[in-house]
This record gives C-alpha cells, structure tokens and sequence, in this order.
C-alpha cells in the first residue's frame, strides 16, 4: 500500500546550511501522524520542504507523484495545505477575504460558497468577525484561521506547525477537537508539527521524533507514548 | 618562475610574479606609464582632442566623487549632476562678476560643495536605499528649473547663462588654451585622486565601507554613522563640484540646460561601467560617457537628427547589461582577469 | 476670489493626472517595494503609440482603448523579461535598470518619433457648455475619466477574486504561494495596470503640455511627491496626494513662487515628506529591522 505522503532520503537546506539529513517519512491516507522534536530539530524545515520553500535534495511523492520540481503554488494546487508558524494570516485582509484566497485554486464556485458554511460550523467565531480585519482577531482566532483557510483548498493532506503555540489551553483543547473531526470527518489527513508531545500522541496515530535534522524514533503514538526515553525527555515523566 | 619570499612571522610564502616582476611592482610601472601618458596628451593630440580628454579628466574627477558616495558608502545618489552644476556657476559668477582668477575659484567652488553637500547629507541621513535615490532624482529633476529663476537672473544670467574667457597659459609658457586647460585639470586632478585613495585606505574609507555593508555592526563599534556619511556626501559634492568648475571653464560657457537629469544618470552609468568602489575604475567610466556619445552622435549622418537619442539608449542598455553581465564594472573584470594571471603565475 | 478658485480647480484638474501617476507607482511599490523611475516614460510612450493610432485614422477613444491594452501587454513583458531576472539584487542594482530602461523607452521615442513637439488632441469639446469659467472642458473631461479610471481600479481591487488575489501578493507573497497564487504573475499583472493607468494620465495629459519625449519629467515629479505625500504603501492615500499636489502647485505657483520654480514645489514636498514624515499622511508608518 503506497502511503499518500512519502519521503526517501530527504535533505534541506538553507542557502548552504544544511538542516535535515536524510529523513525517510510517510504519512498514510487518512492517519494523523505527529512529528515530535526539541527545538532547532528540524520540524518546521520539513514541513517548508513538503511545500518547496526550501531547497531540497532527496525524493518526496504525494499519491505516487514527485514534487521535487514544483514551485510551492504547483505543490499547494494538488491537494496539499501548509499552516505555517506564525499562521501566515494576510493581517490586513479581512477574514472573510482571507478564507476566499483559501480557496483560490478551486473552480467550482458553488461548492466553495458551501464550503465557507461548512468552515464557519467548525468555527463559528470566524462567521461573527468575518468583516473584520484579520490582524485584530485574538491568538487563538487566528490560528482557527489560518485551519479553516487551509480547508478551504479542499485539500487532501494538511501540514500543521505548531498549532498550539502561543494558545491558551482550553482554546488548544478545542482546536484539536476540530483536527480530529475534521480528519474523520473529511478524510484529510493531518501531519502536525508539535513541541507539546503529550498533545500530538493524544491526537495522532503514528509519531516521529526527530533530532538534528534526522529520525530518531518512528512507530505509532501509543508505542512512542510508552517508550521510556520519550518520556522522560520529552513527556516529563 | 616563482621565488619564494619570507613574511613577517618566517612562515615561507609565494609571492606571484609575471615575467619576473612582483604584482604590486606591474602595478607602479602601470601608473607611472599612465602618468607619462597622460601629460604626453596634449603634445601629441589635437586641440579638439586634447579638449575631449580634459573632459575626461574632468569625469573622473566628478565620478570618483560620486563612487566615494555611492560606490563605497552605498548612498545612491541620482542628483550629483546638481552639484556639478553649483561648481560650474560658482566658478562663472566669481569670474565674470567678481572677478576672481579662474585658479583660485576652483578650491572655491570645492569648498562651497563640501558645505553644500554636507547639509543636503544631513536630512538624507533620514533616507535609505530607495528613498535617497528618489530625493537626488527629484533635485537632479528641478535644478535646471533652480537655475532659470527670474529673480536669480542678475547672477545666473538666466536662461542665457554666463560666458566664460577661456584662460591662457600662464607665465607666457609657449601652450594654447586647449593644452593649458588640460594641464590644468591635470594639475587639479592628482592631489585629488592622492587625497581619494588615502580617504579610502585609512580609517575614514574603512568606516564609510562598514557603514554601507554592516551599519548596525558599526554603529556598535563606535562609528558615528551621521558624521561619516554626512562627511562622505560633503567630500563627494566637493569633488563634483571641482569637477564642474573645472567643466565650466573647459567649455567656456554655464547655462541651466546644460545640467539637466541626464548629467545625474551619466554620471551614474559612469560609476556602474567603470566599477564601483574602484579609484582606477572611474577613469574607464570617463572615457566611456566622453566617448560614447560622440561615436553616437557620428551616426548623425546616417539617421539625421534621430541619432541624439542614440547614446541615451545606449546608456540605458549599458546600464542594464552591466547589472547583469558585469556588476562589478570595467575593473571588476579587469581583476578577474589579473587574478587568473597571478593565480597560473603562481602555479609553476 | 477669481483667480483663487480658477488655480484650484486647475489644481484639481492636474492633480487627477499626477494621481494616476501616483497611483501607478504605487502599485508596483506596494508589490516589490520598488519605485519604478521610468513610469513616466512608460505613460510618455504609450501616448505616443496612441498618437499613431489616432494618425492612422482610428477613431479617439476606439485607439484610447487600444493603448491600454497594448501599454498593458508591453508592461508585463517588460516586468517578466527585464526587472524580474533582478528581483532579489540590491537596490542599487535595481535602480540601475529602472534608470536604464528610463533612458531606453525616452531615446526609443525619440528615435521613432523625433524630438519634434507634437499636438495631440483631446477627445472634449473646446467650448464649456456648462457656462464655468473655472474649468475648461478638458480639464472637467479630464477628471471624469481619471475618477472613472481610479474608481474602475478600485472595484477591481476589491471586488475581484484576481484584484484580491494581487493584493494578497504584494502583502504576503509566502503565503499566497500557500494558498496556490502564482505570485510571479501577479506582480506582472500589477505592472500591466500600472502601466495602463500611467497611458491614461499621459494622454489626458498630453493636450496640455504637448507631446514630445521629455513630456513627463515633470509630472512624474508630480506622481512622486503626491504618492510620498499619501503614503508610498497606501493607493487610496496616493490618490488623494495626488490631487493635493496638484492644488498645492497653482496655489504656490501662483501666490508664493511663481510659475518658473512650481517644479521646486514638488522637490521641496518630497524631501519634505521623506524627512519628516516618511510614510506619508496615510501610510502605514516604516519599521526597519534591525
């Protein structure tokens, strides 16, 4: 069965730093997988290498299909929706204007108008502001955002990096409510970057812990959970 | 053909020697011969030519005040041409109204540049890049408009501008006009390309290079960013402002449509041909915006009056074709070129 | 009282063109952070071929139409072939092929079409009907077409998928690849409008100052201080410093300089602005990082 994410001997690089080293990762159709690590591992690299915002060496294939080649915008038209860190809002666009540029690539204009519906049920916040302008909503109301943004693309595979950051912790509990739903609901398959560890395992099916620049540690959530090094360096017990 | 030579701390070092000569040596033999040639110039060359040469001398002059700015300081400047042309009225109004001996207007008109353009560097100080280039490129646009004021009339002359004399040889040395003139903007030109190099290589270029890589760094490092690059756009007025003085006596004549924008943009397409940050450069950036135009304007005859657009367009692709073919200029590809023959004269 | 209203409404009238002209500036800043000096040139040349078109007997407005299109084309050529390859050079080496190209278009035009000072005609007719003497039909003409112009780009801006698409692009190029924009053209599409809102100000602007290769040196003077004096990042605040610098220039013109020196008015507002106040009166203000 061919994953409907993977990497072979992936490297990336900035100018001439090289961050990963060789990383081997799937994501299977329809799974959560989690990609774990201290800070400066490499994490946010991978996603940006996922979507060609770094340079890279190595093989990525989404559905049997190289992306090696393709600019970003090429990489995002083929069902693969990037939340960066930092969300990337368009601060002095209005909600509503931000959710429309989700929804770009699409042509169907009927269905995007019920799409729109369908992200506000998830987040219903976003219908309340959304002639406001993006920069003035609150921490949490971005990053709901920046997902439901994402959403809009229709997108088969969505990279999440560090949705909790910065985030209070009930509006955290929420949102991954909503990843989870989502992902059952709508067969997206969610890789998600997280330094809370204890959070991503929760949510996810399959893990992989990642230090300088290569995997150290990959199986699924619950063995990670219950290895012993991972708990103590990363779990806190 | 190498010898291996001792440094300072004993370690053994090859030194690169061409046909048995050490580089620094090729280069004081080059200068030297450049010296001679030059003063052998208005001997050999006739009198239309001489003038077209002291013309040269003249750009080099102005260019390396606006390399001294743009080149190693990184302030672009599009409005030099403005100070060129305060050089070239001071030097008209001081002989023609108040009598002045032209020799003596020349440090003159240096002088009033350097205070001119040390306070226009004091608000751009405010301006970066970009901002810096609109503001030069605006006072390059209104200056002839400056000068055609009604009521500066009584001293700019107006539209008409000031005829100059045209100085002869002094002490009845046996020289014409023409021949004297350039040895004159010779005269003027060594000791200040002498006082250029020595700025550059001491602690003052060093600074005004730290402040056009790394000016956060080097303001953390105690430079005083204000004082040094009001300094260097005060000393860079004051070398094109010679530069214009200089200018006007050589063509006898200053009016406002003599310095339009495209003196500014010359002056510019001077520094990018030649090199930036290169003393040696601007000579080549002298010779290509005195040249060019001339060569342009012989096509004339084939296109009739069209071809005054000619060196315009040729600027135009110069500039676009150095940025991408050459953007260290006519002296970057020199040294390339000299450093390949060192580096496969130090090989054997 | 006259005489002051009669140089206001002029203002006005002048002021519409050099907000066309700040406002295409603007355009292409907002997208790159770039001041494109040969914008001027741009508008210059695209009345030229205008001209042309209207000599070969195409009827005024079916050649005004005509030359948007071609200006519009041209620009996006332009912005692929020749600025793109720069993109990430230092300024300098960008100001460098901004100024190139000014010289290229301004020796181009007088190479096709001579340094001769050439009338161009204005769609209005020469009698007001209205009975004003405050405005000449032109200059009334002449405004209702730049605010038709200025309001056309507005709606395209704000109520198109692709208007939105470009602004996205010029205020977050990252993320707009993330949402699938292909940045690339929309900063060539940006050009493209520039340069098509550029030709309208140069031939609404050409009856009056009569056509010839250095027609726009001052105007785009103009353009500049009214796009520095809005706010270099902000359209609507461009547009508005447009008009107002137009006013300000009779006014000054008149009353305080004199008509040889309004061009330093326009010097004197841009140094004036970019010293004490740099993003302008409705900019958003400037943060450098250190």
């Amino acid at each position: 069965m061919t994953s409907l994410l993977e990497t072979v001997q992936l490297k990336a690089f900035y100018g001439p730093t090289q961050v990963l080293y060789g990383v081997d990762l799937a994501v299977e159709s329809g799974g959560i997988t989690a990609l774990l690590g201290a800070n400066g591992a490499g994490k946010t690299t991978l996603l940006r290498a996922l979507t060609s915002m770094v340079r890279t060496e190595g093989q990525i294939r989404f559905e049997g299909r190289a992306l090696n080649q393709l600019a970003t915008e090429d990489v995002v038209r083929l069902g693969i929706a990037h939340v960066p860190d930092g969300r990337g809002t368009f601060v002095h666009l209005t909600v509503e204007e931000n959710l429309r540029l989700g929804a770009y690539a699409r042509r169907a204009r009927r269905e995007v108008e019920r799409d729109f519906e369908r992200v506000y049920g998830y987040f219903p916040r976003l219908r309340e502001r959304r002639r406001q302008q993006a920069g003035t909503l609150s921490g949490g109301e971005q990053q709901m955002l920046a997902i439901a943004r994402a959403l809009m693309l229709r997108p088969r595979l969505l990279l999440l990096d560090e949705p909790s950051f910065g985030l209070a912790p009930l509006v955290v509990r929420d949102i991954f409510h909503i990843l989870r739903t989502i992902n059952t609901d709508e067969q997206v398959s969610l890789l998600v970057v997280e330094q809370n560890a204890n959070l991503a395992l929760e949510l996810a099916d399959h893990a992989y812990l990642l230090e300088t620049g290569q995997v150290v540690m990959s199986g699924t959530a619950e063995r990670i959970r219950g290895d012993e090094t991972v708990r103590r360096a990363y779990l806190g017990y | 053909m190498t010898s291996v030579s001792e440094t300072a701390n004993g370690t053994r070092a090859k030194a690169a020697r061409v046909a048995g000569l050490s580089m620094v040596l090729w280069r004081r033999l080059g200068l030297a011969a450049a010296l001679v040639l030059a003063v052998a110039i208005p001997f050999v060359a006739s009198g239309y030519h001489t003038f077209q040469f002291t013309q040269v001398l003249i750009y080099a002059i102005a260019l390396l005040g606006l390399n001294l700015l743009t080149g190693y300081n990184g302030q672009i400047s599009l409005g030099h041409g403005a100070f060129y042309a305060i050089g070239a009225y001071t030097t008209a109004i001081l002989i023609v109204k108040l009598g002045v001996p032209y020799w003596a207007t020349v440090p003159v008109a240096g002088l009033i540049c350097l205070v001119t353009g040390f306070l226009f560097g004091l608000p751009a100080l405010r301006l970066e890049g970009l901002y810096l280039a609109l503001a030069t490129f605006a006072l390059a646009l209104s200056t002839p408009q400056i000068l055609k004021f009604k009521k500066l009339e009584a001293w700019t002359g107006g539209v008409q501008g000031i005829n100059i004399d045209k100085p002869d040889a002094p002490f009845g040395l046996p020289l014409d006009g023409d021949q004297w003139l350039y040895l004159f903007a010779l005269v003027c030109l060594i000791p200040l390309f002498w006082m250029g190099r020595n700025l550059i290589r001491g602690r003052v270029g060093r600074a005004i290079v730290a402040i056009r890589d790394h000016p956060t760094a080097a303001e953390t490092m105690g430079v005083n960013i204000a004082f040094y690059k009001s300094l260097t756009f005060g000393v860079s007025a004051a070398f094109t402002g010679v530069a214009g003085a200089l200018g006007g006596l050589v063509t006898g004549f200053v009016a406002p449509d003599s310095f339009q924008i495209l003196l500014s943009l010359y002056l510019l397409v001077g520094i990018v041909v030649g090199g930036l940050a290169s003393i040696a450069g601007v000579f080549f950036g002298a010779l290509f915006i005195e040249f060019v135009p001339i060569y342009a304007d012989q096509l004339t005859d084939l296109f009739g009056d069209r071809a005054k657009a000619l060196p315009w367009a040729m600027f135009g692709v110069m500039l676009i074709a150095s940025m991408y073919l050459m953007p260290t200029g006519v002296i970057g590809l020199i040294k390339s070129l000299g450093a390949r023959i060192a580096r496969s004269a130090g090989r054997d | 009282m006259n005489e002051f209203l009669h140089q206001f409404f002029s203002g006005l009238a002048s002021g519409g063109i050099y907000a066309s002209i700040a406002l295409a500036l603007v355009m292409i800043y907002q997208a790159t952070h770039l001041v494109n000096f040969a914008q001027g040139e741009m508008a210059m040349f695209a009345t030229y071929i205008a001209w042309s078109l209207i000599g070969a007997g195409i009827p005024y407005w079916v050649a005004f139409f005509l030359t948007l299109a071609i200006a519009f084309v041209a620009a996006v050529a332009i912005e692929r072939v020749i600025i793109r390859p720069f993109a990430s050079a230092p300024v300098l080496a960008s100001v460098c092929v901004f100024i190139g190209l000014l010289a290229i278009i301004n020796s181009l035009a007088g190479f096709i079409y001579t340094y001769t000072i050439q009338p161009f005609p204005s769609p209005f007719p020469e009698h007001a009907w209205y009975g004003s003497v405050y405005m000449s039909p032109h200059e009334v003409g002449e405004m209702v077409v730049t605010l038709a112009v200025l309001a056309l780009v507005y709606a395209f801006f704000r109520f198109t998928p692709l208007g939105l698409a470009m602004r996205a692009a010029a205020q977050n190029p990252v993320s707009s690849r993330l949402v699938g924009i292909r940045v690339g053209w929309m900063l060539a599409l940006g050009w493209g409008l520039a340069a098509a809102t550029g030709a309208v100000a140069g031939m609404m602007a050409a009856p009056i100052v009569y056509l010839e290769p250095n027609m726009m040196g001052g105007i785009l003077l103009y353009g500049f201080a009214g796009a520095l004096l809005g706010g270099i990042d902000n359209p609507w605040g461009a547009v508005l410093g447009g008009f107002m610098v137009g006013v300000l220039e009779n006014l000054a013109g008149t009353y305080v300089v004199g008509a040889d020196l309004k061009l330093t008015v326009a010097l004197v507002i841009i140094v004036g602005v970019l010293v004490m106040r740099p993003s302008g009166l409705f900019g958003r203000p400037l943060v450098t990082r250190v």
